[in-house]
């Protein structure tokens, strides 16, 4: 089959593989329909994460058909047939963490926990096409992909949807929701998200259905930012202004009362000395994240606030502004989405039209020119917004 | 891990710590009372210099005795093999800087030291690396009773599906075991154990017979978790390693971190008993033979041989 593979930093290529077999009894197999190119599968591309291996397929973002099952299934959940979006992270279910719904720490899925632990002090679960780090899984960016533990990490979907409405239940759209929905948005609440890529604009919606007042989005790309104010959220351009002094003054003074960090590691920094002191750090591996936004989310914030982290960090950062953090009384939440908390919750918001999924995407290619995909998203270029790829 | 303690009591008790320490109070007492006649009885030539070489030695052997047989500790016994090999090079130059006279003394002289200095090595090198135990200690909670966890241990025979260095346990009768197991370097040993304890729902503790490859004990106890969430199962097993300390620096060398496998053990435990099974991924399709494939396979499907390999 034909697959999108990882060939060293910054390179991304179509290659042919062997297909997928059943590993546990409990696995089956979809022929893939849709798949994404998500904004972290930028951060592998880049060489951000540790533990790619030249080969390793790429993409946690898939829907398909199931075409086998292993004879561990339940016939009740999942059978051949069925028409699934299966979820980024890989639970188990039975754990303590899936007990709790914490579905992205389950403590069963990786099979390379002792390594992730080193890192992490504690390992996390298993994710497809996401370093080795997260267990070597091969990803969804091809004809066919294992899903691990189908019973438990497929959700099975109608044909009354188009796959554009429900390709992004399995990483984005939970992501963003996830984003507002730690915030615990009151009424009359001011939400500022950091970042207006793909799970930028679904943390927005979802703060806006969740009972946001006003939704800001801080961005560069006045394409993304137009993305959010066809939304009639508010806007903020940090090459040309400054986010705390415009924050203020949209907030009369106060700050944002939440703030959502959909970001992550590769932030830039309108200011060029800030942006260039770590990008050298990152440079020599004093540290591993430019956490930029971040920091900008917790001075900003209103005091007593939330800062909710959905953007994805990897390794150690520098310049924390613990002080900010502490003495205003702030509260961080943070987490990889535990998706299958979410999707059916959001399946319904799709079905009523609450949110429409389909609004970010802007590019639609075959799976033979992801390599193009990746350029065109990862330089912003042609007003890339999101990638679907199809098989 | 508790470090391995060469206590003095023991090589207080060590019959060939107490003879070399003898031997160095035998040596040492002629060559200070009397240097001269100590030197003439080597057939060294009796130079002055050499007497208070002589002297210097008697007080060098003199200091080894009272360590070794006062406050014996591994140090005292390389002292005697450095001194040993700087006996032998003055009497391998008394004998290149001879005269003719008592050349057959002195060369008996030097086969006597090698002689000494061989044992001294032996001793230094065994009391040094001796066969120590390594324990080993891990946790990890499971969703489940004590009685089932208890359950799933009770024969022994399912530890080999998760624990990577086990090949088989096979039950040979009541209370009894026969166990085969991958060593470090890939040497396979095996040994016959009895369980030594079964308190149901509680503990199993089992230890290997006389005669087993490698002198090992296990116990395992099962503790109810707080907040309902299952079952600790608190695992710790001791290994009396041959060459103890050195076997291990080796083994770590070659990437065997007996600690971490405990660990990886455990983790996998947990996996068979919530999952069903132990997880495995593209890159890691060995199942509980993860660790050892780093570099691991691409995170892309296998060919049919290498579905073959993993499987197997």
């Amino acid at each position: 089959m034909k697959a999108t593979c990882w060939t060293g930093r910054n390179s991304v290529e179509v290659q042919e593989v062997p297909d997928p077999s059943i590993l546990n009894s409990r696995d089956a197999v979809v022929k893939v329909t849709s798949t994404a190119i998500c904004g972290s599968d930028l951060h592998l591309l880049d060489g951000y994460v540790p533990t790619m291996q030249n080969g390793d397929i790429m993409g946690h973002e898939f829907m398909g058909e199931v075409v086998e099952v292993g004879p561990g299934v339940d016939p009740a959940r999942i059978r051949v047939g069925d028409r699934v979006v299966v979820p980024f992270p890989i639970a188990c279910g039975a754990c303590s963490a899936c007990q709790a719904e914490l579905y992205s720490c389950c403590e069963n899925t990786n099979p390379n926990a002792g390594i992730a632990e080193k890192l992490f002090g504690h390992p996390t679960a298993g994710i497809y096409g996401y370093s080795h780090l997260t267990g070597g899984f091969a990803g969804g960016q091809a004809e066919y992909a294992r899903v691990v533990l189908a019973d438990v990490n497929a959700l099975r979907v109608g044909s009354g949807f188009t796959d554009e409405q429900v390709l992004f239940l399995s990483d984005i759209l939970p992501t963003g929701y996830m984003g507002a929905e730690m915030c615990d948005i009151q009424d009359g609440d001011v939400v500022a998200v950091w970042g207006a890529g793909p799970v930028g604009q679904f943390a927005m919606d979802s703060a806006r259905v969740l009972g946001a007042e006003k939704v800001i989005a801080i961005d560069k790309e006045d394409y993304r930012l137009q993305m959010a104010a066809a939304q009639g959220y508010e806007t903020i351009d940090f090459r040309n202004t400054d986010v705390r002094s415009a924050l203020l003054e949209m907030t009369g003074g106060r700050g944002p009362d939440k703030c959502i960090d959909a970001v992550g590691l590769e932030a830039t920094h309108g200011a060029g000395h800030i942006d260039l002191y770590d990008r050298a750090k990152q440079a020599v591996r004093s540290e591993t994240d430019r956490p930029h936004a971040l920091r900008q989310a917790i001075t900003s914030c209103r005091s007593g606030g939330i800062v909710s982290v959905i953007g994805v960090y990897g390794g150690m950062i520098d310049k924390f502004p613990a002080g900010a953090w502490m003495n205003r009384s702030l509260t961080l939440r943070t987490g990889q989405c535990h998706v299958q908390r979410y999707m059916k919750p959001l399946l319904r918001l799709i079905e009523r039209g609450a949110i429409d999924p389909t609004r970010v995407i802007t590019h639609r290619l075959p799976l033979t020119e992801a390599p193009r995909g990746y350029e065109l998203f990862k330089h912003k270029r042609d007003n890339c917004e999101k990638v679907v790829l199809t098989p | 891990m508790k470090r391995n303690s060469r206590s003095t009591v023991t090589l207080a008790h060590d019959p060939l710590v107490r003879g070399l320490g003898w031997a160095s109070l035998a040596l040492g007492v002629p060559q200070v009372v009397s240097p001269y006649g100590f030197t003439r009885a080597l057939g060294t030539a009796p130079a002055l210099r050499n007497r208070w070489t002589g002297a210097a030695i008697g007080v060098r052997e003199l200091t080894a005795a009272a360590g070794l047989l006062g406050r014996p500790h591994p140090a005292w016994l390389w002292t005697r093999v450095g001194g040993d090999a700087m006996d032998l090079a003055l009497l391998a130059r008394a004998l290149m800087n001879r005269d003719g006279r008592g050349s057959a003394r002195t060369m008996a002289a030097t086969a006597a030291t090698s002689a000494i200095a061989a044992a001294d090595v032996y001793a230094a090198v065994t009391r040094t690396f001796r066969s120590s135990p390594l324990e080993l200690t891990s946790t990890v909670t499971v969703g489940k009773s004590p009685d089932e966890a208890y359950e799933f241990w009770q024969r022994l025979d399912r530890l080999p599906e998760f624990m990577t260095h086990l090949d088989e346990v096979r039950a040979t009768g009541p209370g009894t075991s026969h166990w085969t197991a991958t060593a470090p370097f890939g040497r396979t040993v095996e040994w016959d154990a009895e369980t030594t304890e079964d308190v149901p729902g509680q503990r199993i503790a089992w230890r290997s017979l006389k005669g087993a490859d490698i002198d090992n004990s296990g116990e395992v106890r099962f503790l109810p978790a707080p907040g309902g969430r299952g079952t600790e199962v608190h695992v710790r097993l001791r290994y009396d390693l041959p060459a103890g300390a050195l076997g291990k620096a080796a083994a770590r060398w070659f990437g065997e971190e007996p600690h971490q496998q405990l660990d990886d053990d455990l983790r996998r435990l947990k996996q068979v008993m919530e999952t069903g099974e132990v997880i495995r991924s593209e890159g890691a399709p060995g199942g509980k033979r993860a660790r050892s494939e780093f570099p691991q396979h691409p995170a892309r499907p296998l060919s049919e041989e290498e579905l073959k390999e993993a499987l197997s």
